[in-house]
């Protein structure tokens, strides 16, 4: 009896040593959370021991996490802020921030839309209900319809911030629409409309617009010459080791990680 | 040991009390869950601001939780639908009762049931591909994701529920107050319309209501094809964002327990106390009209 407990016992500490040393946890931005959640899927099932735990909050509190040393690895939407930094130094972190992806929102038309670009400011514009005319942009004499994401999404966020800026709301009259597809559905069958969606939702059933005479796409946001484009960051302290290591590598291997970026509508940085 | 004759039916009576309560049960706690998750809302906002508010921005900073509009879409959109559906269901059910031949009606009432068990994606795919492109040409329209496409595709699912149950109560009406009608010199449209229909009232009228709540309840649909501006709307053609649009797209990226979060709950207590509201006049409108036996008419 004696016996089969120490085995017992042994056999729980084993597990649990193991378990250990196999998790890793992962805090932060809502806009990279549907990424991860899908890279942590990914990773998990060819690596069965390794446990991922995910969970969203603001790229604030991913930030905070990291500098507490109360996550493995964090998730941000923007760059680390000076106080951020300095803050990190003083207690000792060394924040590593990886750039996983690059988050590019392209305006999109219907393909029997002549216009081709527009600026920022017409974007603006266009979204708070100032420019109602596809002809004040070159285009028909025909009514703008305004096409946009639902308010809790994270490309209205980004596209919120991005274009609209601080203090200016996307006018009610907006059409809502609740998913990517959705939104190059309704844009796709109607040529007064315009609407946005991530690179990599955008398909050849709807036209790209250039954005103050850039256009959008993996090469230009990268180079940070595409104005609607920001930087997804994953933030690790130090160089990561071990377990997270494979991880790490794993994100931003272009045959596995970085193809579940481009799926889900990001632009991946290695090809 | 035998159960006796007493016991046996005391367990068999048992036994059916628990079914019928369990719904009972489900329903309220449902109720508490829906008021426990949405009542927090109103430390944030005041009822008559949620209530009547004309903007709808709940991720915003600082956040507006105002959903008279959506209010306003839920009614017109039920509003148009029932004056579509209800011509059509009750007048289909007249002609599959009261008109027809047992063969041609052994053809029309399972096609017409057939439309109740499609699902809703399959109606909003259709309102979305076909019948929104066709009205935005047809009538040059801005858009065709609009209130009165939102409402021509409730109405087809609001149909089979009206009709089935308009039928039903045409047929019980007694064959004797037919038949003096009949006898009287009155030809068969008058029988209809003079004796038939006032006589299966309180039938139709519950078949209506039934109707009117599943349209007001309708997710899919009015998510798919009514376009989804939080405007209140001004013309048949103006896009909206009926309620239960708003709940089924934004709890997925709503934060747990967050203000945008207790706000959608509260939006689904607003829903609940429509369908209440629905029913309780459903009953009090059949409890009124009650045909009883052949002589209350």
């Amino acid at each position: 009896m004696k016996k089969i407990l120490a085995l017992f016992a042994a056999a729980m500490l084993l597990a649990s040593t193991a378990f250990a040393e196999t998790k890793i946890e992962v805090k932060g931005s809502t806009t990279v959370l549907p990424i991860m959640q899908k890279l942590v899927e990914a990773y998990m099932k060819k690596n069965p021991d390794v446990k991922i735990t995910v969970s969203g909050g603001g790229s604030g509190n991913g930030v905070k996490a990291i500098i507490d040393g109360t996550t493995d690895l964090a998730m941000s939407s923007r760059h680390m802020k000076d106080k951020e930094v300095k803050l990190a130094a003083d207690k000792g972190v060394k924040a590593n921030p990886i750039i996983i992806a690059i988050d590019a929102i392209i305006p999109i038309v219907n393909p029997a839309n002549k216009v081709k670009g527009a600026t920022i400011e017409q974007l603006r514009d266009i979204y708070m209900g100032k420019i109602t005319n596809w002809k004040e942009l070159g285009g028909d004499d025909e009514s703008i319809v305004v096409i946009s994401r639902d308010t809790s999404s994270g490309t209205y966020e980004a596209w919120q911030e991005l274009v609209m800026g601080k203090g200016n709301r996307v006018f009610p009259g907006a059409l809502l629409q609740a998913s990517s597809g959705a939104v190059l559905q309704a844009i796709g069958k109607n040529k007064k409309a315009i609407g946005y969606d991530g690179y990599g939702y955008v398909n050849e059933t709807v036209k790209g617009l250039e954005v103050n005479g850039v256009p959008g796409n993996p090469g230009t946001a990268a180079a940070g010459k595409y104005a609607i484009s920001r930087p997804l960051f994953i933030i690790t302290n130090g160089e990561p080791q071990g377990t997270l290591k494979g991880f790490v590598d794993f994100i931003m291997d272009p045959a596995t990680g970085q193809k579940i970026v481009a799926e889900e509508g990001a632009v991946p940085v290695k090809k | 040991m035998a159960w006796s004759r007493k016991q046996k039916d005391d367990f068999i009576r048992n036994v059916f009390f628990v079914t019928a309560i369990s719904s009972i049960v489900a329903l309220a706690l449902i109720m508490i869950y829906l008021f426990i998750e949405g009542l927090p809302i109103f430390k944030v906002t005041s009822v008559t601001d949620f209530l009547f508010g004309n903007y709808w921005y709940p991720t915003d900073d600082p956040p507006d939780f105002g959903i008279f509009p959506l209010i306003m879409a839920s009614i017109a959109v039920t509003a148009v639908s029932s004056m579509i559906a209800i011509p059509l269901g009750v007048l289909t059910a007249v002609y599959m009762a009261e008109i027809t031949t047992r063969k041609v009606r052994g053809i029309i009432k399972p096609i017409v049931e057939l439309l109740a068990a499609l699902p809703s994606v399959v109606i909003g795919f259709f309102g979305m591909v076909i019948v929104a492109p066709f009205l935005q040409q047809t009538f040059d329209l801005n858009t065709g994701l609009n209130l009165f496409n939102a409402s021509i595709m409730l109405a087809f699912m609001s149909v089979p529920t009206i009709c089935s149950v308009s039928e039903d109560a045409i047929y019980s009406v007694p064959r004797e107050l037919k038949e003096a009608s009949l006898a009287l010199g009155a030809t068969h449209c008058q029988t209809i319309f003079r004796v038939v229909l006032p006589a299966s009232l309180s039938g139709i009228s519950t078949a209506v209501i039934l109707g009117m709540s599943r349209a007001i309840g309708e997710t899919m649909v009015v998510l798919m094809v009514a376009g989804g501006a939080a405007l209140i709307p001004t013309s048949l053609f103006d896009p909206v964002r009926p309620m239960p649009a708003s709940i089924a797209a934004e709890m997925a990226e709503a934060p747990f327990r967050g203000n945008h979060y207790h706000a959608l709950f509260a939006i689904g207590m607003v829903l609940f106390v429509f369908t209440l509201v629905f029913n309780i006049v459903a009953d009090y409108v059949s409890e009124k009209h009650k045909q009883v036996g052949a002589s209350t008419l």
